[in-house]
């Protein structure tokens, strides 16, 4: 078990090495000389210099790259060109805002997409699986940014009972916490449900075909035990550790609802960046939720492991 | 030898055969699928008022006029005008083409990028097949839409760029299946016979190792269209896809969230037209991945 962690944990490194290097590497797509256009309508030549000087430009590449992951290593991420405040500092601060968000997004997906998936499976062929199935597809077809502006209107606007922006921690005041996070979390979390949705039907259509199901209904176990108790259990493992590689999707997703619903989170940040050219956000952000996304993977992995020990060898 | 008779019943055969063969029955398979065939429909549809746009669109989709500014839905425009007095219908219109093209290109750029490198990893495998690997992994370690969006912050804000970001950000994927393809069908009876005989590498890896994976392929990128057309709708949303003045579904709908109290018909319509777009999509998609898996018939 722990050789399989250390591997594990080895295999990590490279991709980290290789994440690194593509997010250094972005830089120098900007057209000209970096210095000047990270400088943007400033053309100070005290700014310039303090750019070059920052990320040693007047360096060969290589040797920008060595600087600049030395300074990843030891958690300087550069510092923001525009509020002047060290990037690290900055993603931190809006790191939880967007945990709180992705974490209910989360919860919603795991019961909305679990139950249609698991409803759908049970009671294949009917109107129900098709009902479902219909959801699942509407999920994935729609554009989250769009489903947000819409529930605006519909709950902000038109009926006046969800705010339309803002954000409250849940540790300040949970109601008006729930009531100004509940519609992005929905809008965040209805495609994952969606994918859920389609793994568990998926899952649970294999075992309930399965000798163990089919000697457990024929021991006479109510057919509610056999759902919950037997199929489900062996049914949700790879649907709940797939659950945790989808919050990939649920970070990228982030920048666009948090942006529709004015949240001052991580995906607002590199968005507000990304217009005020402040280029060490960009890379701070990519390379911070880039490594949350590794180690999810890494903890999808073991977890998946941990309750299956046929993998374990 | 083969005499008359026999010849002219194996060319009797023949039509029989290729009615028959994997692709007829693929296609076959597809279009009893009514899902698939709405699906089809719908992008025929699509495709064609955006090819039509300048014949069929009713006004200048940039033209603007301040007497009516956001007017409602009306019989002179069907669809309502914008902020600046613009015909939403026109834009919407003009807009299905970047959207289309950018669903398109960028995921031409994706297959291009991605099924060559996914084939030589596949293919040599040993060092550069690691090397690539870890490189795949790594991009695939940064959210989709967050690589897009600083690529095309990097780039600059176009829809050029836009198609770029995307298609770059989409190539790992193809780098994957095409790898994932190529390690299953490189030791095929087939392919073995095909270097027994001396053929060179590139000449295995395209004739007889490439039209085995295409409709793997094919169904990706079905679907990843359709993820592209939402990413462009998205990076247009942000202000990096498609500049104004240009008709984009994503812009529309930027523009459309100031006025969602006194003009909503702003943001419905736009929405719907991307909605249903990724739909018909996915709708293929779904139907081509069943009707090329045997399992799934």
């Amino acid at each position: 078990m722990l050789t399989f962690f250390g591997k594990r944990l080895l295999q990590l490194l490279p991709t980290l090495l290789f994440v690194s290097l593509i997010i250094f590497l972005l830089q120098h797509l900007l057209p000209g000389d970096p210095a000047l256009v990270m400088a943007g309508e400033e053309k100070d030549p005290q700014v310039i210099a303090q750019i070059r000087a920052q990320y040693h430009l007047d360096q060969p590449i290589p040797i920008q790259y060595l600087y600049w992951l030395n300074g990843v290593v030891h958690g300087d991420l550069g510092e923001s060109l525009r509020i002047k405040q060290p990037v690290l500092d900055l993603v931190l601060e809006k790191l939880p805002v967007t945990a709180q968000l992705a974490t209910i997004a989360m919860l919603i997906a795991l019961v909305i997409g679990i139950g249609a998936g698991v409803v759908s499976a049970v009671k294949k062929g009917s109107a129900w699986d098709y009902g479902a199935n219909a959801f699942a597809l509407w999920g994935i077809s729609t554009p989250n940014f769009w489903l947000g502006i819409m529930l605006i209107f519909l709950f902000s606007v038109r009926l006046g009972w969800l705010p339309a922006s803002g954000y409250v921690s849940l540790f300040e005041d949970w109601r008006t916490s729930l009531a100004s996070t509940i519609m992005p979390a929905f809008v965040l979390g209805n495609a994952i449900a969606a994918i859920l949705m389609r793994h568990t039907r998926s899952a649970m259509l294999t075992v309930l075909d399965s000798d163990y199901v089919r000697t457990a209904r024929a021991k006479g176990l109510p057919e509610r035990t056999v759902i919950l108790k037997h199929a489900m259990r062996n049914a949700l493992t790879p649907v709940i550790t797939l659950g945790a590689l989808e919050f990939g999707t649920l970070l990228s997703g982030a920048v666009l609802t948090e942006q529709i619903f004015s949240i001052p989170g991580f995906g607002k940040l590199i968005v507000d960046a990304v217009f005020n050219r402040d280029y060490a956000v960009v890379q701070g952000v990519v390379l911070v939720t880039a490594t949350i996304y590794i180690v999810l993977n890494l903890l999808a992995d073991i977890a998946y492991v941990l309750v299956n020990p046929r993998l374990r060898t | 030898m083969v005499d008359t008779t026999e010849q002219e019943l194996l060319r009797l055969a023949l039509p029989i055969e290729s009615a028959d063969s994997p692709r007829a029955r693929a296609i076959r398979a597809l279009l009893l699928r009514k899902a698939a065939v709405f699906g089809l429909l719908l992008i025929m549809l699509f495709t064609g008022l955006a090819l039509l746009a300048p014949l069929i669109a009713p006004y200048d989709p940039t033209a603007q006029s301040w007497a009516n500014v956001r007017k409602a839905p009306s019989l002179a425009h069907w669809f309502g005008t914008d902020e600046v007095g613009r015909d939403v219908l026109s834009r919407l219109l003009y807009g299905a083409r970047a959207s289309l093209m950018a669903g398109g290109i960028s995921i031409a750029i994706a297959l291009s990028i991605g099924a060559p490198l996914g084939m030589v990893a596949g293919y040599l495998g040993g060092f550069v097949d690691a090397l690539l690997s870890r490189l795949t992994d790594a991009m695939l370690a940064i959210p989709f839409l967050i690589l897009a969006i600083a690529l095309a912050a990097f780039l600059g804000p176009s829809l050029g760029n836009a198609m770029i970001a995307i298609g770059v950000s989409t190539a790992p994927i193809f780098v994957r299946l095409t790898r994932a393809q190529v390690m299953t069908v490189k030791v095929e009876d087939y392919v073995e016979g095909a270097r027994a005989v001396g053929n060179p590498r590139w000449r295995i890896a395209v004739v007889h190792i490439l039209p085995n994976i295409v409709p793997a392929l094919l169904v990706q990128a079905t679907l990843s269209i359709a993820a592209a057309i939402i990413a462009e709708a998205s990076l247009s949303f942000l202000g990096l896809g498609q500049q104004p003045p240009a008709p984009s579904w994503g812009s529309m709908l930027n523009s459309a969230q100031r006025f969602l109290a006194s003009a909503p018909w702003l943001a419905i319509w736009p929405g719907i037209a991307i909605f249903l777009t990724v739909l018909s999509f996915n709708l293929v998609g779904d139907g081509l991945r069943d009707a090329l898996d045997p399992r799934r018939r």
